[in-house]
């Protein structure tokens, strides 16, 4: 029984997956690439900068850099804190 | 378990190979704004030297060496850092990119367009923010891996 359950799911998640493959873009032509393009073209320009994922991460997209950077430091912040009696003890 | 570290062999090694990956990571948060990487891979890169040093020599070679509030606080300037580079050009939007190509000493020099190897003194607030984001990240993992190895060290000898 949780075998044969088991099976009909596998059968399932093949097919769809199976479909996706059918409907896949030839590769290296995405949807929309306007920007793309605009990344590519006015990164030299604007920014000075000659790797475009740099002014990408950066510049254009600073504020989700920030959000990573918080990321870091909650998670700092967390282990210096669990790890605080160790430290206390230490004194 | 003694915390004297791992064997002759590894040791030996560590002191030849720790300065040449922390000058690599260096180089990486340098030229983040040039070549692949950045401020993110190139703290990782010096964080890993701290780590390698740690697992060599274990933690007793580490005591007075590193101070841990030293770490903690470089990484809350690295930190503080980034977030005044990105109120910097506030005047016409968070993160916008005052310095770049304004011609200034401070990283203001333009890049011809086309393929070309790229200007190390360009780039405006992008390679302040790299090293901002490098100082924090290698801080950052370096406490945090000092302390919870010393820390479960300190739980095996109980």
């Amino acid at each position: 029984m949780r075998k044969a359950f088991l099976f009909v799911t596998l059968l399932f998640v093949s097919a769809f997956l199976l479909l996706a493959v059918c409907e896949l873009r030839p590769f290296g032509e995405p949807q929309t690439a306007v920007m793309d393009d605009y990344f590519i073209d006015h990164a030299q320009g604007e920014i000075a900068v000659n790797n475009v994922v740099t002014a990408v991460v950066f510049d254009y997209r600073g504020f989700d850099t920030l959000g990573e950077a918080t990321v870091l430091f909650a998670a700092v912040v967390g282990v210096l804190a669990l790890f605080r009696k160790l430290r206390e003890d230490e004194r | 378990m003694k915390d004297q570290g791992m064997s002759v062999i590894v040791r030996t090694i560590t002191r030849f190979v720790y300065g040449l990956i922390i000058v690599f990571g260096f180089y990486v948060i340098m030229h983040g704004h040039l070549t692949p990487g950045g401020g993110f891979q190139g703290g990782a890169v010096v964080a890993s030297a701290f780590a390698l040093l740690l697992i060599a020599f274990g933690s007793a070679g580490l005591k007075g060496r590193i101070n841990l509030h030293w770490l903690q606080s470089l990484e809350e300037v690295g930190a503080l850092a980034f977030v005044a580079l990105g109120f910097l050009g506030i005047g016409t939007a968070f993160f916008y990119n005052l310095l770049a190509n304004s011609g200034g000493f401070l990283f203001g020099a333009s890049v011809p367009a086309g393929p070309n190897a790229g200007i190390l003194t360009a780039g405006g607030t992008v390679p302040l923010m790299n090293w901002a984001v490098g100082l924090k990240v290698m801080t950052g993992i370096a406490a945090v891996v000092i302390i919870m190895l010393v820390g479960s060290r300190k739980e095996e000898a109980e």
